[in-house]
């Protein structure tokens, strides 16, 4: 059975959930393959975590040569990689970094690509949302080697074992590779909530909470949820662009999606349409958004959400 | 210096949106316009133009699609580009990624030897595909620095400095001139064109390029040739209408824990 490479999402090598969603999806397509990209000295520790969902290989990646450049490094040595084992795919977690890489690596290797898909079958046949989730496509590289970048939430991550073999790659980064340099990196502080787009639940809020999150951040918490923030929340500086849901933030599509004081434009619509259930508060009736719930308060989310997280707690005991 | 702005003409995303029986995206039997995300990319080219008063610079806004994709290079005039070059040719209807990104290298490397290519600047992403994988592609093709997604940019010579937000960090990228710039809507409000920039850009050049003037062949890009295929496209259908109560007197925080309860959330 042929190698699927699938490219380990990871901070600082903690691996991240939608890794193991890939090496679920990986198995469909034959033998999951993890790449990490890191200091060899977390390999091992990489690797056990990867094993228990079906990894047969992890190769290792010394990142040295690397993350002080933007995207063109990695592809280098994804192509390398790739030379090397002739895999039947190669899978990344559908970052804007990894859909970069995708893209070169797409160039350097002469195969097709698909980004964003939200499922992949066996056969390598990919779905994917588009048009702002109004139509779902069912594409298929044709050309070259598969490389398709996964949504997270895409799979549920199921256990398997793996041989979890480590084998470091060294890769040889040209000089071409080094002309974009990181020059520094400010990690964002952890706000000690689930990572948005990884999140069963997401609780957002828009132009309607007038700048005061405090509501909404208090019902995410009650339930659990990340928080989330419109356009216009962000544009008005209330927020972070990091926590912006839509088609220039993130996509999430979570189990639960609550939008608080959100009309629901387009440009929000595209974040979360695919959501499986849909909750709005909202003051005006008329709001758009309320076209796709299915379930909306006519309310003030200043007396609403305060309520409502009481109530949560209530029943949670 | 010449600063080469990529456009893109895409099908309105307020309007219905739809794909032709090849299941290619209809370009033509829905408004289009520039996508709104390619505002912001003129506007950071503009600006770059503006900061460095007493040089020499102009921009050039390249577009790649059917006849009416003219219509997104001449939006770029009209807010401030110099010149237009639009490619057109039908052989190009269907192109993926790799189709894409070849035809617009090409065309920079042409603009390039006419009039120089020092700056390639791109929007984050197409409002219709949304793949934000074009602007690397091309930067791998011209073999020029990548500086990707930049919410700030700064230049002082030939050096360019951005910030951007990357997934847990916040990171500053350097690279030397030349190279591929794209940039977010957080870069800062695209300017409207104003009466003048109107009636200026009716004066201004705008070239039509087909495959032939690029030396491409019409074998090596289009659907016929994409390097992947797509088999089925279906409409969503709408959700069904929910239940939607108002809030009297506290009813609706109540009404909306008992809803998340039913479906297991608490």
């Amino acid at each position: 059975m042929s190698e699927v490479l699938v490219v380990i999402d990871h901070a600082e090598g903690e691996v991240k959930k939608p890794t193991y969603e890939l090496l679920t999806i990986a198995r469909r397509l034959g033998e999951p393959a993890a790449v990490f990209f890191g200091s060899p000295e977390q390999g091992d520790a990489v690797a056990e975590k990867v094993k228990k969902y079906g990894a047969a290989k992890v190769y290792v990646v010394d990142d040295a040569q690397i993350k002080g450049y933007l995207v063109a490094p990695k592809a280098e040595a994804l192509q390398q990689l790739a030379e090397k084992t002739g895999p039947a795919a190669i899978l990344l977690p559908s970052t804007f970094e990894n859909k970069e890489v995708a893209g070169r690596l797409a160039i350097k290797l002469g195969s097709g690509l698909i980004t964003d898909a939200v499922d992949v079958q066996e056969g390598g046949v990919t779905t994917q949302s588009v048009f702002a989730g109004n139509y779902t496509v069912q594409a298929k590289v044709t050309t070259g080697t598969p490389i398709i970048t996964v949504k997270p939430n895409s799979a549920a991550p199921e256990e398997a074992d793996g041989a979890g073999a480590v084998e470091s790659f060294a890769a040889t980064i040209s000089d071409v590779a080094k002309t974009a340099q990181v020059v520094a990196t400010q990690p964002r502080q952890s706000t000690g909530r689930p990572e948005l787009t990884e999140a069963a639940i997401v609780v957002s809020g828009g132009r309607g909470t007038g700048g005061d999150f405090a509501p909404v951040e208090g019902f995410a918490d009650s339930l659990g949820a990340a928080v989330g923030a419109s356009r216009a929340a962000v544009d008005s500086g209330w927020m972070p662009h990091a926590f912006q849901v839509g088609q220039t933030g993130k996509t999430v599509s979570p189990q639960l999606y609550v939008a608080n004081g959100i009309s629901g434009a387009i440009q929000h619509r595209a974040g979360m349409q695919t959501s499986k259930t849909i909750v709005a508060v909202n003051k005006d009736p008329e709001a758009p958004i309320f076209e796709l719930v299915d379930f909306g308060v006519v309310g003030d989310l200043h007396t609403v959400l305060p309520a409502a997280t009481e109530k949560v707690k209530e029943r949670k005991g | 210096m010449n600063i080469v702005v990529c456009v893109k003409y895409v099908p309105d995303a307020t309007a219905d949106r739809r794909f032709e029986d090849d299941f290619t995206v209809d370009r033509v039997g829905v408004d289009g316009l520039l996508s709104e995300l390619d505002e912001y990319a003129v506007e950071q080219a503009l600006q770059f133009r503006e900061k460095r008063e007493g040089e020499e610079i102009t921009v050039t806004a390249l577009t790649v699609g059917p006849e009416k994709a003219v219509d997104a290079v001449r939006k770029a005039l009209q807010m401030g580009a110099d010149s237009g070059v639009h490619v057109v040719d039908d052989a190009i209807a269907g192109s993926d990624y790799l189709g894409t990104s070849l035809v617009l290298a090409k065309a920079v490397e042409k603009i390039k030897a006419d009039t120089g290519a020092d700056l390639v600047v791109c929007g984050m992403a197409s409002t219709d595909a949304a793949g934000s994988v074009v602007p690397a592609m091309l930067a791998e093709r011209l073999g020029m620095p990548q500086v990707t997604l930049a919410s700030v940019v700064e230049s002082q010579g030939d050096q360019v400095r951005i910030k951007r937000d990357n997934e847990g960090s916040t990171e500053v990228i350097g690279a030397t001139l030349p190279i591929v710039l794209s940039v977010t809507d957080q870069s800062g409000e695209a300017r409207y064109p104003s009466f003048k920039g109107i009636m200026a850009a009716k004066k201004k050049p705008l070239e039509t390029w087909s495959l032939t003037d690029l030396g491409l062949d019409a074998d090596q890009v289009g659907l016929s040739v994409a390097y992947t295929q797509v088999e089925d496209t279906t409409a969503r259908p709408p959700r069904t209408a929910g239940e939607i109560v108002t809030d009297e007197d506290g009813s609706g925080a109540g009404a909306l824990v008992d809803f998340l309860a039913s479906k297991k959330f608490i």
